[in-house]
């Protein structure tokens, strides 16, 4: 095994020799196993280990980027690099300042989950498959379990050594029943930073979902339209990582003069009641980091405080170019690709409204619970939800099919007019930004509901 | 790669390593202007061996690590599934061209050229657009090698590229995008721009639709985004295997139009779904899916083949890193007669979808899909007024498909994996925001 930390001194010295505006690396060592199940059969189970770099330089403006797998001659990849840089280059090179950074981080966790034995993950999750078989209707099932373990040293022209590692842990089950040419489907998301025991003791949870999918066949499909959507904490979390998380991500403001007359700091977005955070700061969570992969120390950013924009996610270049402080959101999923602007545990804090109160008054309108996935085009978004209920006259009724909700960024936070007091976050998602994908996030937020909501039906 | 396998054979019945080198090399510009250069190489290796009649699995992409490689994957085969396939025999494949050397030779500024003159032919229509565009040359080599002898390769070159226009007035967003990717060089930046002129006009009225249940047009766009993912899942043989396909039981059934065919090809010389072997050396094949409207075949790697009592369909694809899975080469559904016009003529009041964000998002393996229209039109007495907003559009795949009133004749790539005309289905559910 090369000593990555090694190759990083080297690097160190080596950029020193080179002139362009701004040079960085990135030097990781990875290692990681999965186990798969469908129906009642452990699929596949198998392990990866991993050693890759990057060369990242500007110059004029312009940026250069050279990874690679082979440690070897690093001159040349610097030289790459910047040769890549000067030809992209045609303005001005533009960084916030930042402190550099000589540091080093451990994962904060007791126990490598790559290290725990296989037939360890494998009594777990045999179980797992023991309690989703309990419902013998089912036709098949998926569990996909994944963990990681990364080291990774970032280096920079100015001065930065930083060492850091991390751990993540992933779960996700899935049970399918069909009818006929009917399929349904059911499923769960989990996650952690590192910590195989947040996985554990699913038991009741995961029959439930085994039971949801033989209900979802005769369950009836909601009606097209615009309803009153009470969201519960893991889709209000998903609503708002699509719906407004990606608008909060500068790289789509910073170049865009229409896009920065929409986001001016300052605008009213949705109610007093409103607040949406972002932040690696806020600790244990599979968004959370000490410094971003620019170097720059993690934060807590508010991005609407009592319904008023007030902040966003930025890289060292977007916010130099906006004139605002760097917030440590510079993310890329791997030495692969370069860092861009991303979110990592973003939610809506807590209000006053309890659940109760928050349905009391509906006459007609929809539960929906859980996520399938979301996507935005940011002033769009949609969000598809695993169970819906109908409510009716206050009350929740039977479980229907699953819905795709969809709306307007603008108008429906706006609508947003009952914020719960029961704060969850999900940490199930991986988030995707073009081909970066999928990268360990996590959201959250208590029950809300939105008036006005348009539901996808037959 | 060699020697992996004969230490891999020390102590496993059967062994295969796999690997992969690739380099990349994409500009990209962003707000107009020319922003990135990269260069992205890449060399991972895998390797696959049956113990005790198990099957372990490792990857690696660090060059030195041959004896770790080795030792995981004979660990996790104390786990694994039994196999029941056996490695292929060595194989007289037939050509597939996926390689021309003028991919690598085009020189940095040439591409760097093409995206400005595709920004700029936009710009020129619409001068308040900010455009975002792309232009890669890719090179990937696979070789693969197994115990029984089996020794094949080959390269692929990949040219591709691609704009993305975003359009605001007040808060109101439009986004229109095209690309196209070959393994020859491409020359020609006004196949995508015209594509994107045509959005852009058909964008510059709003409208909106007030029927509930009408007739929808899917360009080839919009089929890609809205039909192809659930119709991958129910042909992939696993799905089938499971029980979990809503079409498993209907081969040589009318299940879908009379005029509806469907094939998953590897074979077409340079295109960049094609190759002359799958990752686990399995020659590849044009394999008809539907044939008249009835379900032909499905879709198998070796494993799942030999569970189900099949001859694999070479789709045996790694994606992700993982073991071998059974996954689309690439669609290509045949054109039909009826000009895009024409399709428009005959509708009174209807929708033309060229892009529904977040159908892959609700029971795909039901065939059920629900999407906002992002690019879309209205179209009225004939012709199209305008784009539509806040609009969804729900239906399921196998009712959408068991009547179509038409298939276009304007089939054509839609990015490297997908070949289609655009489709004329005479009823869909919509919603609209009021």
């Amino acid at each position: 095994m090369p000593d990555i930390e090694a190759v990083g001194r080297i690097i160190a010295e080596e950029i020193k020799k080179y002139r362009a505006d701004h040079i960085e690396a990135h030097i990781e060592q990875a290692g990681s196993s999965h186990i798969t199940y469908r129906g009642r059969k452990l699929e596949s189970i198998g392990k990866s280990s991993g050693i890759g770099g990057n060369i990242r330089a500007q110059f004029n403006g312009g940026w250069g980027f050279a990874s690679f797998n082979n440690l070897d001659d690093i001159p040349a990849r610097i030289e790459l690099a910047i040769k890549q840089a000067k030809l992209a280059g045609n303005s001005k090179s533009n960084l916030a300042k930042v402190k550099p950074v000589i540091d080093d981080v451990p994962a904060g966790i007791a126990t490598n989950p790559v290290d725990i034995p296989l037939a360890d993950k494998k009594k777990l999750l045999d179980e797992y498959n023991d309690v989703i078989w309990q419902t013998p209707e089912l036709q098949t099932s998926v569990i996909g379990y994944g963990d990681g373990y990364k080291k990774s040293i970032f280096i920079d022209s100015g001065g930065s050594f930083i060492q850091q590692e991390r751990a993540d842990v992933s779960l996700r089950l899935m049970a399918i029943a069909t009818d006929g040419s009917d399929v349904q489907q059911a499923n769960m998301s989990l996650g952690s930073r590192g910590d195989f025991s947040q996985i554990q003791s699913l038991h009741s949870q995961v029959a439930e979902m085994a039971q949801r999918a033989v209900k979802l066949l005769s369950a009836p499909q909601i009606k097209g339209g615009e309803y009153t959507v009470v969201l519960d904490p893991v889709l209000a979390g998903v609503f708002v990582h699509e719906a407004f998380g990606h608008l909060s991500e500068s790289d789509f403001i910073y170049e865009n003069p229409r896009m920065r007359e929409i986001m001016t700091l300052g605008k009213q977005f949705g109610g007093k009641h409103l607040n949406i955070v972002d932040g690696a700061l806020v600790p244990n969570l599979r968004g959370s980091y000490k410094y971003d992969d620019e170097g720059v120390p993690a934060s807590k950013t508010y991005l609407i405080k009592e319904g008023k924009l007030t902040g966003r996610l930025h890289s060292r270049e977007t916010a130099a170019k906006m004139n605002e402080k760097p917030t440590g959101n510079a993310r890329a999923v791997s030495y692969r690709y370069p860092p861009i602007v991303r979110m990592t545990n973003t939610f809506i804090e807590p209000g006053t409204v309890t659940f109760n109160d928050m349905i009391a008054g509906i006459k007609e309108g929809v539960y929906a619970r859980n996520w399938y996935g979301g996507t935005t085009s940011m002033e769009m978004f949609t969000f598809s939800a695993a169970e819906a209920y109908m409510i009716k006259n206050g009350k929740i009724g039977g479980l229907m099919r699953p819905v795709v909700l969809s709306g307007n960024v603008f108008t429906t936070l706006q609508n947003i007019d009952a914020i719960g007091d029961d704060l969850d976050m999900n940490q199930g998602g991986g988030c995707g930004k073009g081909e970066q994908s999928p990268l360990p996030v996590s959201n959250g937020s208590p029950h809300i509901r939105i008036h006005n909501c348009l539901v996808g039906g037959a | 790669m060699q020697r992996i396998l004969e230490q891999a054979m020390q102590k496993a019945e059967a062994a295969e390593v796999f690997r992969v080198t690739s380099e990349e090399t994409p500009v990209q510009f962003e707000a107009d202007r020319l922003k990135h250069i990269q260069s992205k190489q890449s060399h991972v290796t895998a390797l696959r061996v049956i113990k005790n009649g198990r099957i372990g699995y490792s990857v690696s992409s660090n060059p030195d690590d041959t004896a770790g490689l080795i030792d995981a994957a004979l660990e996790t085969a104390e786990f694994g599934m039994q196999a029941e396939f056996e490695l292929p025999a060595p194989t007289d494949y037939k050509l597939v061209e996926t390689y021309d050397p003028a991919v690598e030779a085009v020189p940095l500024e040439k591409m760097i050229s093409l995206g400005a003159e595709m920004i700029s032919a936009i710009k020129c229509n619409n001068k308040d657009i900010i455009c975002e565009a792309g232009v890669s040359k890719d090179v990937v080599s696979v070789h693969i090698i197994n115990s029984r002898g089996n020794d094949a390769a080959y390269t692929k070159s990949v040219f591709s590229m691609g704009i993305e226009g975003n359009l605001i007035r007040g808060t109101d967003m439009l986004f229109v995008a095209e690309s196209e990717s070959s393994c020859h060089p491409l020359t020609q930046t006004k196949t995508i721009t015209d594509v994107v002129i045509r959005q852009l006009e058909w964008s510059k009225n709003q409208a909106s639709v007030t029927g509930k249940i009408i007739p929808v047009i899917f360009t080839p766009d919009g089929v890609a985004s809205a039909l192809i993912n659930p119709l991958m899942s129910a042909f992939n043989g696993k799905t089938v295997l499971e029980g979990a396909s809503p079409i498993g039981d209907s081969l040589g059934k009318l299940v879908f139009d009379k005029k509806l065919n469907l094939f998953d090809d590897a074979t077409i010389d340079y295109r960049p779904g094609s190759h002359p072997f799958d990752d686990e050396g399995v020659a590849s094949h044009r394999t008809p899916l539907i044939e008249n409207g009835l379900p032909a075949s499905f879709l198998y790697d070796l494993q799942t083949s030999a569970l189900a009592g099949k001859e694999s369909t070479g789709n045996g694809h790694r994606g992700g890193g993982g073991l071998p899975s059974p996954s689309a080469n690439a669609f290509i559904i045949p054109p039909g007669e009826t000009a895009f016009n024409d399709m428009l003529a005959d509708i009174k009041e209807g929708l033309v979808v060229e892009y529904l964000m977040g159908a892959g998002q609700g029971n795909i393996l039901g065939g059920d899909f629900s999407g906002n229209v992002l690019l879309g039109f209205k179209v009225e007495n004939g012709k199209i007024t305008g784009r539509v907003k806040d609009t969804m559009v729900s239906g399921n795949v196998y009712q959408v498909l068991k009547e179509i009133t038409a298939i276009g004749s304007d089939a054509r790539w839609i990015g490297g994996f997908l070949h289609s005309p655009s489709l004329y289905c005479p009823s869909l559910s919509v919603s609209v925001k009021k």
